[in-house]
């Protein structure tokens, strides 16, 4: 089979698109099962452990349990935004990830039954390396909060509504902080590209170049909004089951309810995986030695551990922190995390512009 | 390829630009102009500009667009009536006249080809925004959306 180069190009990220889909996918899954798991530990329980070895299969009869639910919508409900709200929040949740790099480029190796053209190609392990990555990411997550706004209002149901309305403020407040924080890591780079950001983090003494240090504030800031820009404890207001039920997705059931579920844990894995790019190096590794070991790239590896770290982190916060009341949570926002972040921006751009070879030093 | 999706997301904003305006609910008119939001963003992407296909998705759709729905919901408004009275509806079609006429212009004017070697990349777009003549619209343009924030501020805000 003959390929032009387009249609060759079109294939691999077809391929790349599908691969990861599955894999988020499958970390979606084992998410659940693996935060119930933590957070019982933590709380000195057991957790889900009867089905399959240590309750691992727990996500999959979760599965096929939703399916044959009914699906409930309610009489009142505008039932075409019903529909479509848990649709949406899926949609901007898997499409965020797509400018996330999980690695440098990797060389396929010589296989005979692989065609001609894939010989010893160059895969960059990524799906889209767009020149306005930050940017996009920025943009799609700044939808995201409709599906869970449309959600609350078409239920027709005051509980959902308020929890609506709730995280759609919330997620707007924290938004400004969750841009304002990236500012510093793009001055640093030089670049919206998060391969460029990536490739500005590396230096000969590793994990010291990388941005958690360079840029603690604006570290800090990332770690505070994100958690609340994903619905987590201590920030889970829209949720708060002693004031709301379950906010907004009271009036949801069956695989509707997956469905909104499903975009909560993947808007978490890409809140993960875009702090591992920005601030800890993202497939580079912490002792530039075990870059490459006999020869394969470990950026993949590197990646994944990070990003793994950074999800038990937000379990770990669930077992610890209790939630914070909603007039707290505003005036938090507002009131610290802004004027933080923009110190931060003011500190960064003085930085970048008065001691030009100081940055040149630490970009080596 | 890019031919079909420019045509696509074309078709798009126009038809959900016309949802905008022929929907009762306002909620839904919110959805609609959501729709021509992004896919004039996509039309920018397609252009050459992720920049502004970028910005035009995070400041709009992403941020007034959310206020206004936010508003809509929370006074929970009806589905509205038709407006009648022959006035109105002079006033409307003159209206629309007047812009036909100008989008005509624009389209007759914008005839000839796009300027060769035209780089609308980030870095680019900023050289020219920080630069002698549009930056000091650029600050005035700054301090007068500033000034309106702290008047709204003020204005909303009653002392106890």
């Amino acid at each position: 089979m003959n390929m032009t180069p387009v249609q060759q190009e079109l294939a691999i990220t077809v391929v790349k698109v599908l691969v990861f889909f599955g894999a988020l996918l499958t970390l979606f899954s084992v998410m659940t099962w693996a935060e119930r798991r933590l957070l019982a530990f933590m709380q000195f329980r057991l957790g889900p452990n009867r089905t399959g070895p240590i309750g691992i299969l727990q996500p999959m009869a979760d599965g096929i349990k939703l399916f044959f639910k009914e699906e409930v919508i309610p009489a009142g409900a505008n039932k075409w935004v019903f529909v479509a709200a848990p649709a949406l929040a899926v949609v901007t949740a898997f499409l965020t990830i797509a400018v996330v790099p999980y690695g440098g480029t990797v060389t396929l190796p010589r296989l005979s039954f692989l065609p001609a053209w894939l010989q010893g190609r160059e895969v960059l392990l990524q799906i889209a390396d767009l020149d306005v990555g930050i940017l996009f990411i920025f943009a799609i997550s700044s939808l995201g909060v409709y599906g869970i706004v449309m959600a609350g209002w078409s239920s027709n149901n005051k509980y959902t509504l308020l929890g609506g309305l709730r995280s759609a403020a919330q997620m707007f407040s924290y938004e400004l902080a969750l841009g304002l924080s990236w500012v510093g890591v793009i001055m640093l780079a030089g670049s919206f590209r998060i391969q460029d950001i990536v490739a500005a983090q590396d230096g000969k003494y590793g994990l010291v170049h990388w941005n958690f240090i360079r840029q603690i504030l604006g570290f800090l800031v990332y770690l505070v909004a994100a958690t609340a820009e994903v619905n987590r404890t201590p920030f889970d207001l829209p949720e708060a089951e002693t004031e709301l039920v379950a906010g907004f997705h009271t009036e949801y059931s069956s695989m509707r309810f997956a469905l909104l579920q499903m975009a909560e844990y993947v808007n978490m894995i890409t809140v993960a995986a875009v702090g591992t790019s920005l601030f800890f190096g993202g497939w580079l590794s912490p002792v530039p030695a075990l870059q490459t070991v006999f020869g394969y790239n470990l950026g993949f590896f590197w990646f994944v551990a990070k990003m793994l770290s950074a999800l038990f982190f937000f379990i770990w916060l669930r077992g610890t922190v209790p939630r914070l009341r909603y007039d707290q949570l505003m005036a938090f926002g507002w009131k610290v995390l802004v004027p933080l972040a923009t110190l931060n921006i003011l500190l960064t751009a003085a930085f970048v512009l008065f001691w030009p070879a100081l940055m040149a030093e630490w970009r080596q | 390829m890019t031919a079909i999706l420019f045509y696509v997301m074309a078709a798009l904003a126009v038809a959900s630009a016309l949802v905008v305006i022929a929907q009762r609910n306002p909620i839904y008119s919110a959805f609609g102009l959501i729709v021509t939001i992004c896919s004039l963003s996509a039309i920018f992407g397609l252009l050459g500009s992720p920049f502004i296909a970028a910005l035009q998705v995070v400041v709009y759709a992403g941020a007034i667009m959310v206020l206004f729905l936010f508003v809509l919901m929370m006074l929970g408004v009806k589905p509205e009536d038709r407006p009648s009275g022959g006035m109105l509806k002079a006033v409307a079609v003159a209206l629309v006249l007047a812009l036909g006429l100008q989008m005509g212009a624009v389209l007759v004017g914008a005839a000839r080809p796009p300027v060769a070697g035209f780089d609308a990349s980030t870095r680019s777009v900023a050289r020219v925004l920080f630069s002698a003549p549009y930056l000091y619209v650029f600050e005035a343009t700054s301090i007068l959306i500033l000034a309106a924030l702290v008047g709204s501020i003020v204005l909303a805000r009653r002392e106890p």
